[in-house]
């Protein structure tokens, strides 16, 4: 598989379909495992990663869920290269600014990923479409299983799985979901429900990945507490919790509408507008117009454009992958121009 | 004014930072001060915030010359393995090795307890052949091998054994109580 064959689709992830799609973009799980022969990554010398590289290579060449999967050093990949995956939620920031010794196994239609020598010595992650966390699990559960019979994990009964950071000790697991909120933030409810969800011990991040702020009204949220509870408790958890947040949501959408639905419309209709004809769009205005639009669809306001369009166009309009699909380096003028371009087309402008 | 980092830009944010106190001054447009302060806002992340949690058994102010004696002692330990000070996982919050968690149990366990609310695993676990971090055993240790017995038993769906385990299991979590 060759990174440029990614650039004509996007993951399976955000096909749009699944329990909850209208709310809920995507759900992911992630596992970070430690080799018990090996200091962590942030103690190894270069010598030392790059043995661990090699002995997770190996293992991972000799697994038949991972047997069709693209296995990359970071170290060998150009920087709009690593960009491009850290836009697709495929790897860090962390991971693409530092690639000494790190590297990546990434399967075709990107739901599954396995990232070496980040700040654990590999850490999977599944995602799914829609509210999928459970379905999620079982499938990064099987691929732990074949993975913990070829390697010796650092492991310790009473705390489970060691880590380098003691915020993940335990299952190591962080299981994550994506929501589409623009309700509860247009009716300035959203405070109060993220003031609820800390308490709860949860963390919510935006779109764009971890230090980011929420933008296009999208949260993720996901557990932070990783030992104590077994997996499928966990999991249970968040279901619960995400549950009763797309309740509020719907909630929140049935208000706007009953208010004032022209207003609403106007609104909706407006921006679907402004993307379809503008020919200069930054990247902010771009992911706010796409919010209100992805509500048009599911409030049946917009007929003639699917969820797999837009959640493909939050990703396409990256600087990264602006530059993937012209080929060349594009400087921030040059990208907005792009960008126009690329939604007009599209969309059908 | 130009921006210090791209340099391309005009510009608008001005920045004043002392560090060891040296003063430093920046100028930057909006987009690069806006990254920037993406980057002290990691800086300022988990690390620090771990740092003040693995400082709060240690009580600060009036100490006696006792309790200051034993924070020097516990900042000073380190790993036979990797070489880690604790002092060095304060400062940065991330364990060197595996062998960390046996070096600092003691800290840990108090850390870990902090951070989630408890410091005993029911997660998944891993068969008992694959090399593991090995912990010198003790009565909790003991019921947390019954639990890895437990789970390969259900697993090869030897339930009769299984049934065995559980109620030893509960034997020992009586006695604790």
């Amino acid at each position: 598989m060759r990174l440029d064959d990614l650039i004509n689709h996007t993951g399976e992830w955000l096909k749009g379909t699944g329990p909850y799609a209208h709310i809920v973009t995507s759900s992911r799980v992630r596992l970070a495992r430690n080799l018990s022969s090996f200091p962590f990554p942030n103690k190894c010398s270069k010598k030392e990663l790059d043995e661990v590289l090699e002995t997770i290579d190996k293992a991972v060449s000799q697994i038949d869920l991972l047997k069709d999967c693209a296995n990359l050093h970071i170290s060998d990949l150009d920087s709009v290269d690593r960009q491009f995956l850290v836009e697709r939620h495929l790897m860090s920031h962390d991971h693409a600014s530092n690639p000494e010794g790190k590297g990546l196994v990434l399967s075709k239609e990107e739901i599954l990923s396995v990232m070496i020598n980040e700040e654990d010595h590999f850490r999977i992650q599944v995602m799914q479409s829609g509210l999928n966390l459970t379905e999620t699990w079982k499938i990064i559960n099987a691929l732990d299983d074949a993975l913990s019979s070829k390697l010796g994990y650092a492991f310790y009964p009473e705390w489970g799985f060691l880590t380098a950071c003691p915020t993940n000790t335990g299952t190591a697991m962080r299981g994550s979901v994506m929501l589409h909120l623009p309700a509860l933030v247009m009716t300035k409810q959203i405070n109060k429900v993220l003031t609820a969800i800390s308490k709860l011990s949860f963390a919510s991040r935006g779109f764009y990945g971890e230090g980011t702020q929420a933008s296009g009204n999208f949260y993720q949220i996901s557990n932070q507490v990783s030992l104590g509870h077994s997996e499928e408790d966990i999991i249970q958890n968040i279901n619960g919790l995400i549950k009763q947040i797309i309740e509020q949501e719907e909630q929140a959408r049935q208000a706007l509408q009953l208010q004032n639905r022209p207003m609403l419309e106007d609104k909706i209709c407006r921006s679907y507008g402004l993307l379809k004809h503008a020919h200069i769009i930054s990247s902010q205005e771009t992911i706010e117009l796409l919010s209100m639009v992805r509500l048009g669809i599911d409030m049946g306001i917009l007929s003639d454009v699917s969820h797999k369009t837009i959640n493909q166009l939050f990703l396409m309009i990256q600087p990264a992958h602006l530059q993937k699909i012209e080929g060349k380096k594009l400087n921030a003028f040059e990208r907005d121009t792009k960008r126009a371009s690329l939604i007009r087309q599209k969309l059908g402008g | 004014m130009q921006c210090d980092i791209c340099g391309k830009k005009k510009a608008t944010v001005h920045l004043t930072e002392i560090v060891d106190q040296q003063m430093s001054e920046m100028h930057l447009c909006e987009e690069c001060a806006r990254q920037k302060s993406v980057q002290m806002e990691q800086q300022f992340g988990l690390a620090d915030l771990l740092a003040g949690l693995a400082d709060m058994g240690s009580k600060t102010g009036t100490t006696t010359n006792k309790e200051a004696a034993a924070a020097a002692k516990t900042a000073a330990l380190t790993c036979a393995k990797c070489n880690l000070s604790y002092d060095d996982f304060r400062k940065f919050g991330r364990l060197g090795c595996g062998h960390c968690y046996i070096s600092f149990k003691e800290q840990l366990d108090a850390l870990l307890k902090k951070i989630h609310g408890s410091n005993h695993h029911l997660g998944k676990m891993i068969a008992k052949t694959k090399k593991t971090v090995a912990l010198p055993k003790n009565k909790k240790d003991d019921l947390s091998t019954l639990r890895q017995d437990l789970q390969e038993a259900i697993h090869s769906e030897d339930f009769e054994k299984a049934a065995l385990i559980r109620d030893k299991i509960r034997d020992l979590e009586k006695k604790d109580k």
